[in-house]
């Protein structure tokens, strides 16, 4: 089943298209990324998902809904968590969750909320009080209040230090034990990586690649393959530099078997073997790169 | 009804933030108290002509005070609020939840209408057992009822509509203010106006609500003559008031 399913998706606000026509497919229980540099597009995307900004053109359905006609009935379904959305200075944790408990007929219980968020000791302090951090898992157990189906998480770690972080890629992978579908939307590839099965890289308001974190650094190019040469030995595959050799592998096992038996005829023990692949912040750079040129 | 349910819950919630807020307790609740034992205690000695009638200042300051602290709840710190809570995404993710956008909007009328009538009550108490001032009684107290119900529904809907207007928070307080501070005074909420007011201002007086509604306040007061204009003026103003709300407000913060 398609939690969220958007075919020739389109949005211009005057002459700028935000969004040039992007298909999306996110599947039941998954944690979707999608990456992509500030003014990628990403948030409207993700805000005409949510109901809040209408299409010029596609079709968008969520959880079987078309939010620019049913945003009631799919609000009920789903959580948002937003990069800039406030909250009452005023009210304590659990007032604030109460509140937002009141807005659903079916909410989760506030105390175990605040338990999966981890906000036990600041329960009754004032939201004025909470550091960034806290703040920030607060916004995330109003997003989980109504114990929706889907979770929108927009930039969920901008500006946060990096055990914070940590700790809150560790609470969206509990989230996924619940098997709750997450769209995420970041900057970050490493978050991307760390908690998404499938990543959508956009770029100037088009999906530039789209699959597994794995398979997308394949998008990157080959493999190489790096080692050094002793001294005095003549380098194999042309020339080294400072001694060290890298190979482009077309076709990874037919290079190692080549280096391996130029290795074994040559007694080299090959102890600085490496084989290297783009990194996902490689690919994501270039994909971005290319887009921009 | 279940939106009515939901009201009730979220004025809970309205409540508990009006008062820990210092802007919205201090200067929109304590204001309207502290100018009433001012100007009482400073200007409430005399007694001056109005309408043929002669009238203590105390009573009329009374009266002149219970608009303003309607005003005061219904207008200015409602105008402010809702730009506040639209600039920090409040009203944003409200909308993002089933929560009713009316549902949450009218809890926040019905706290700014109920802190008004808290206001009036307190006010009119301090003038009947500081100052003996007359209260309203009988029918004139079922008119001052219908003033003061059409006065806050039609203040909180321009309160909405100059919201909508405002382009941030920052801008908020100051625009708030210039759009009501001069008409407290030139409408003789501040200094009383009297019969002998310059013609310009008596015209500002009748063009704009302030007057209407501080004249339609105080006949139950100062037994002065209670005109159902007056009325229809003030509630003009908060059906155009409305009319720009219903356009022009939005939850979104503006960037």
């Amino acid at each position: 089943m398609a939690a969220i399913t958007v075919k020739g998706l389109r949005k211009s606000y005057g002459d700028n298209e935000a969004v040039r026509g992007i298909d999306l497919e996110v599947t039941d229980g998954e944690v979707f990324a999608l990456l992509g540099p500030n003014g990628a597009g990403k948030t409207t995307t993700v805000e005409i998902l949510e109901g809040y900004r209408h299409a010029d053109a596609g079709e968008v359905s969520v959880l079987g809904l078309d939010p620019a006609r049913n945003a009631p009935a799919l609000r009920a379904r789903i959580g948002i968590v937003l990069q800039s959305t406030g909250i009452d200075q005023y009210l304590t944790v659990r007032e604030t969750l109460s509140m937002y408990a009141h807005y659903f007929e079916h909410p989760r219980q506030v105390d175990e909320l605040i338990e999966i968020v981890g906000l036990e000791e600041k329960r009754d302090s004032r939201v004025t009080s909470l550091s960034g951090g806290q703040q920030r898992r607060l916004d995330l157990a109003v997003g989980l209040v109504g114990d929706p189906e889907l979770l929108f998480l927009d930039e969920p770690t901008t500006g946060f230090d990096p055990s914070a972080r940590r700790e809150a890629w560790q609470m969206v992978r509990n989230l996924t034990a619940l098997g709750k579908t997450v769209l995420l939307t970041t900057h970050y590839m490493d978050e991307a990586q760390y908690l998404a099965r499938r990543v959508a890289v956009m770029a100037r308001g088009r999906i530039v690649a789209e699959g597994s974190p794995d398979s997308l650094a394949r998008h990157g190019g080959d493999a190489r393959v790096r080692f050094r040469v002793p001294d005095g030995l003549e380098a194999p595959f042309g020339a080294a530099s400072d001694g060290v050799v890298e190979v482009v592998a077309m076709d990874l096992a037919r290079t190692l078997h080549e280096v391996t038996t130029w290795a074994l005829a040559n007694k080299v023990n090959l102890d600085s073997l490496d084989v290297l692949r783009p990194s996902l912040e490689d690919v994501y750079l270039r994909l971005v790169g290319e887009a921009a040129s | 009804m279940i939106n009515l349910r939901r009201t009730l819950y979220q004025l809970r919630f309205t409540n508990l933030a009006y008062w820990r807020n210092p802007s919205s307790a201090l200067f929109t609740f304590a204001f309207p108290l502290m100018f009433l034992v001012i100007f009482t205690a400073l200007l409430g000695r005399h007694t001056f002509m109005l309408d043929g009638r002669l009238v203590h200042q105390t009573t009329y300051y009374v009266a002149a005070m219970a608009s303003y602290g309607l005003i005061s709840a219904c207008y200015v710190n409602l105008a402010m609020v809702m730009t506040f809570q639209r600039d920090q995404g409040i009203l944003k993710r409200v909308q993002g939840t089933p929560m009713p956008s009316m549902a949450y909007l009218a809890a926040r009328v019905i706290h700014a209408l109920a802190v008004a009538a808290l206001l009036v009550v307190l006010t009119a108490a301090f003038g009947r057992i500081v100052y003996q001032a007359d209260l309203p009684t009988g029918m004139a107290l079922i008119r001052f009822v219908v003033m003061f119900l059409v006065g806050a529904l039609s203040f909180s809907a321009m309160a909405f509509a100059v919201s909508s207007i405002i382009p941030n928070a920052d801008a908020a307080p100051a625009l708030v203010n210039i759009t009501i501070m001069p008409l407290l005074f030139l409408s003789g909420i501040f200094i009383p106006l009297g019969d002998h007011a310059p013609t310009w201002v008596a015209w500002v007086g009748k063009l704009f609500p302030v007057r209407h509604f501080a004249a339609g306040m105080q006949s139950g007061f100062l037994g002065t003559a209670f005109n159902w204009s007056d009325v229809g003026v003030v509630a003009l103003w908060g059906a155009v008031g409305l009319a720009v709300a219903a356009r022009r407000f939005d939850a979104e913060p503006r960037v």
